[in-house]
């Protein structure tokens, strides 16, 4: 008798909780575009903030309010993914250049020249507010790994070995939360090129070239030689400090044996050919 | 005898220079004067390159409402007007002195003799105030003028003088009470004057008997026309000189978060910056030199010393003896709330008020364990907040929970990290967190 | 030269001067347990502690790959706890059992030191107590420098024979022989100078209720524990227990005699005062204590075990996280 009494207990309970919640969810259920759980099922899920929305939920309700894709881009999925949101919004997916992120900062963390010893908290930031880093470099990288932190996708690393910040281009998305994480503001999205090529000015030294060059035996100088090799207008000097810019470079690689510091560096080429070779 | 009511810590004081009077530090050949000295707009250079300057003249006009005016400290010519990194490689625009003798604006009373009487109006001295480029001694470098014009529907009715002092190897404020006393008290005269009001207390710790007894035996010569100035003897605990603690223990009111003083109807200055008034007021005299402790368990002469602004520390420290061998951290300020410096190679501005050297041993911080909630923090804490709680949201980036918590509460004391029996770094984070919620706070209110 | 944010002194304390602190304040307890059982004492203690570090040194070496955190002596605390809760009789092999428990269960399973939600020791002892009833039940008699482990002389506890007399079914007050045998068991319970001293029987710590109360002194004198706990559980006891005895003192003990039995002292002073288990503000641990009180009080009446004050502060151990998130201490900017 008692196993009967328990079973029905158990399963009246079991009916009213079933018909209490199914008339609850009927009271509270909310209209919602199905179509944002579509657009949500196609993006890539990591909720990264690449795109500048909380998340892949709100991004979703963003592509679905907006008139047109223009502007909208997910950076983790790139063109493809944006062309199925635009299947099945019906809209024109916009045209996206994939990007990744560099390190400005080449002096191996280990080996430079250090003023002091930081003892606090190991984070960028806590030592950001505090003063400009164990480096005599005022602009050089802390190195204790905020954006290591921020990546989502475990593309950043410090090799423990030399201390230095290391992107592994292949599985950058190019979403910049790295460059938001760091206080430095010495990571910066640049063209992705195939075979992860690249070449870029590895500094953020504003200082004067005597200064700059004391500081560190690879800071740019500002010399100004890279900025007249180049032939497509791609290199600027501002504030003693070279910049190539992402979209007018095609990787002529000239402007790097006209460096006098090898603040400039090129990475993935094959090795130059040199006239020796060529004999 | 009165302390304020939540928390707080008894560190080892350590006032080794309590007995030591002040010394001056020789004028050096070059000065570098930042035109950064207060919280606010930088001051705008109203001087060229080339040219001629005395001591006290006006080399940078206030930079807007909320700044103030720097003078030139010594004489002679403006060698450079450049971006100069400071202790911490932080830029500031700096004008470069090459000290040429000792030549003073006129108008400056270069005299000891005590000038009593006040007869300027309220206005006027206000006036003065600002020319004199006179900011919160205490360490916010806040500008005093700005604190003495309070808004109109805020009704003050008291004025505490901030002379406690509850950094522990800190001195000067206490030698500067022993020493001028009576220009402090005539300050505090003129800064009633200014505000319209008649009751002044001044609260010192009771580890400065002798200087609570001095301003004691002073104070009745001074208390006539309705005057009440009196002197608070505190029990001693830190954070205490912290604006809103020593109100509440003066007076029993409470700052409520996101409030100034004069919401109380307090106005709190530093009994280093009620000196600069009596100065500027009755001696014409701006903000040239300031007053710094240079201590240590190892320093060979360590003493109080009045410096040219624009001085290397470096000059004080080497009167004191030089750096000590051994020596592992420099600091900026007191051992609580001071910044540890790369090096002593930087001019003396108004933010900076004793150079303390800890030895190696003392300067490393001890090996960081798991937290084991003990609640040392929570004890301590003189605003009431969970630091433990709140460091670890500041450290998973949970900035809502962080502003539930009041972590914006946060007077960055270091009571907590102070008290931490497993070494954490406590107020880092918080101090981080705290920086992120207010930049968000801020954001949301502008929307 | 060293670069850290402030503050740039610190108090010097450290988790291990902290464990060593409450370590000191067991030895009185410790020599008098060691008096009073013997060689028995010293052979648990020593099994209970070399067992609790050797296990968290392995689980943190080898299971979690961490560096190990025996320095800090906490291991070393709860083995000395876990001790002070078992009679002196216990065979080793349960020992080690329990002390892997305490160790592995309690405390590393949860991340080690400050995140476990229950007290290590504790947890130890009520896996033990459920799983080893009669074992854990059997204690021996207090004879000074007893030099039996195994086959010590046993007897029973003051609570104990509390329970024996409260089983009597004594309401019944015309059974005539009902009343003489509850007399008899009442003569049993030993007087107020052998329960301060110690000389009764139960686990090895719990007996010398002087010996715990001058490790409490100490505790206040070094500030390593406040008097927040231990005073309302022990308040807590007394008060609840009063009417209960005023109301029938024939099955109910008085309350001193209460407050002095058991683990009452040993649990209110080192057990529930442990940092990690108990609330963070003076009001929380208030209201702590006086939900280890009741709870104890509770299960010593009207429950099955003769004392419950190890269930209880688990109990109340569990209830610690809600307390934090209710009580919080009281903001300067809203006093």
């Amino acid at each position: 008798m008692t196993v009967l009494y328990s079973i029905l207990i158990l399963t009246v309970i079991g009916l009213v909780s079933a018909v209490l919640l199914y008339v609850l969810l009927q009271k509270f259920k909310v209209e919602e575009d199905p179509r944002i759980d579509q657009v949500q099922e196609v993006l890539p899920g990591a909720n990264c903030g690449g795109c500048g929305s909380a998340g892949c939920r709100n991004f979703a309700e963003r592509c679905v309010k907006a008139t047109s894709l223009e502007g909208l881009s997910c950076p983790v999925g790139g063109a493809e993914t944006m062309k199925k949101v635009g299947a099945i919004l019906g809209m024109e997916a916009a045209e996206s250049t994939p990007m990744v992120a560099v390190v400005k900062c080449q002096t191996v963390c280990n080996d430079r020249p250090t003023s002091n010893k930081y003892d606090g908290s190991m984070n960028c930031r806590i030592s950001q507010t505090l003063y400009s880093g164990e480096s005599t470099c005022p602009y050089s990288c802390l190195g204790f790994g905020d954006c290591v932190e921020a990546c989502q996708f475990g593309a950043i690393s410090i090799n423990y070995e030399t201390g230095s910040v290391v992107v592994d281009a292949d599985k950058c998305t190019g979403c910049a939360s790295c460059v938001k994480a760091c206080p430095k503001h010495i990571i910066e999205l640049r063209k992705k090129w195939p075979k992860n090529r690249q070449i870029y000015v590895k500094c953020t030294n504003e200082d004067k070239g005597a200064i700059a060059r004391k500081d560190c035996p690879n800071a740019c100088i500002g010399c100004g030689k890279c900025a007249k090799v180049c032939q497509f207008e791609a290199i600027t000097i501002t504030n003693n400090l070279a910049h190539i810019d992402t979209m007018k470079c095609r990787l002529c690689r000239k402007c790097v044996s006209e460096c006098p510091t090898g603040a400039i560096v090129v990475e993935n080429f094959p090795p130059l050919k040199t006239k020796e070779d060529e004999k | 005898m009165k302390t304020f009511r939540l928390g707080g810590i008894h560190p080892k004081e350590n006032k080794i220079t309590a007995s030591v009077p002040f010394k001056y530090v020789p004028i050096p050949s070059e000065v570098i004067i930042p035109l950064d000295q207060h919280i606010g707009a930088p001051a705008v250079p109203c001087v060229a390159v080339g040219d001629k300057v005395k001591a006290g003249q006006t080399i940078g006009n206030p930079g807007g409402f909320v700044s103030a005016a720097v003078h030139s400290s010594v004489s002679g010519t403006v060698k450079k007007i450049e971006n100069v990194r400071d202790a911490w490689g932080v830029l500031h625009n700096c004008v470069i002195i090459t000290v040429e003798g000792d030549d003073w604006m006129e108008n400056i009373d270069k005299s000891d003799t005590l000038i009593t009487e006040c007869k300027l109006e309220a206005k006027e001295i206000l006036d003065k105030i600002t020319a004199s480029g006179i900011v919160g001694l205490g360490g916010a470098c806040f500008p005093t003028q700005v604190k003495l014009m309070p808004p109109k529907d805020a009704k003050i009715d008291t004025l505490i003088v901030n002379a406690v002092e509850c950094e522990p190897y800190l001195t000067h404020n206490h030698r500067l009470m022993l020493e001028k006393g009576n220009e402090v008290i005539v300050g505090v005269k003129i800064i009633l004057k200014a505000l319209g009001i008649n009751k002044a207390i001044i609260g010192v710790e009771n580890n400065k008997k002798d200087a609570i007894e001095h301003l004691k035996s002073l104070l009745p010569k001074y208390n006539t026309d309705g005057v009440q100035i009196s002197v608070e003897a505190l029990k001693m605990k830190y954070p205490q000189g912290g604006e809103k603690q020593l109100i509440h223990a003066l007076t029993g009111r409470v700052v409520r978060s996101g409030a100034i003083p004069a919401a109380t109807g307090v106005v709190v200055q530093n009994v280093a910056t009620v000196f600069a008034v009596y100065e500027a007021v009755q001696k014409n005299k701006p903000i040239m030199e300031i007053a710094l402790t240079v201590s240590g368990k190892k320093v060979a002469n360590p003493g109080n010393f009045i410096l040219r602004i624009g001085t290397p520390l470096a000059d004080a420290v080497a009167m004191a003896g030089g750096i000590p061998d051994g020596t592992g951290k420099l600091i900026c300020g007191g051992p609580m709330m001071g910044r540890s410096m790369i090096s002593v190679n930087t001019p003396a501005n108004k933010r900076t008020s004793a150079v303390v050297m800890l030895d190696e041993k003392e300067s490393v911080r001890g090996k960081e364990t798991n937290c084991m909630r003990c609640g040392k923090c929570v004890e301590a804490c003189p605003m009431g907040l969970e630091p433990y709680l709140l460091s670890k949201m500041s450290k998973l980036k949970m900035y809502d929970e962080a502003e539930a918590h009041a972590i914006f509460d946060c007077i960055e004391c270091g009571c907590c990290a102070f008290s931490c029996p497993s070494n954490r770094p406590l107020l880092d984070y918080v101090r981080l967190g705290k920086a992120q919620v207010m930049a968000i706070m801020k954001n949301r209110n502008n929307k | 030269m060293y670069i850290s944010p402030s503050p740039h002194t610190h108090a010097q304390g450290s988790v291990s001067r902290t464990m060593l602190n409450v370590i000191i304040a067991l030895v009185p307890a410790y020599l008098a347990s060691l008096y009073y059982f013997g060689i028995g004492a010293l052979i648990v203690s020593l099994i209970s502690i070399a067992s609790c570090v050797l296990f968290e040194y392995l689980i943190t070496k080898f299971l979690l790959k961490r560096e190990p955190t025996i320095s800090d002596c906490s291991a070393i605390l709860t083995g000395l706890l876990l001790a002070f809760n078992l009679p002196s009789n216990l065979p080793w092999w349960i020992i080690i059992l329990g002390a892997a428990f305490a160790i592995g269960i309690g405390k590393m399973a949860f991340g080690g030191l400050g995140c476990n939600p229950f007290n290590p020791a504790l947890v130890g002892r009520v896996f033990l107590l459920i799983s080893f009833p009669a074992e854990m039940t059997t204690w021996p008699r207090p004879i000074p420098f007893n030099l039996h482990y195994l086959d010590a002389e046993t007897g029973a506890t003051p609570l104990s024979y509390i329970k024996e007399i409260a089983g009597l079914d004594v309401d019944s007050t015309s059974s005539a022989t009902a009343i003489k045998s509850a007399t008899t068991a009442f003569e049993s319970v030993p007087d107020y100078l052998h329960l301060l001293l110690g000389n009764i029987g139960g686990s090895m710590g719990e007996v010398c209720a002087i010996a715990l109360i001058i490790g409490f002194i100490y505790l206040l004198c070094t500030k390593t524990i406040t008097w927040h706990i231990p005073i309302s559980i022990l308040a807590t006891v007394a008060l609840f227990t009063w009417p209960l005895y005023a109301h029938n003192p024939i099955i109910m003990a008085d309350p001193l005699t209460q407050i002095m039995t058991g683990g009452l002292l040993l649990g209110s002073i080192f057990m529930a005062t442990d940092y990690a288990t108990s609330p963070m503000t003076h009001w929380g641990q208030i209201i702590y204590g006086i939900g280890i009180g009741v709870i104890t009080v509770v299960i010593r009446t009207w429950g099955n075990y003769p004392e419950g004050m190890s269930f209880a502060i688990l109990i109340m151990n569990g209830i610690t996280p809600l307390i934090n998130h209710y009580v919080r201490p009281k903001q300067f900017s809203k006093l």
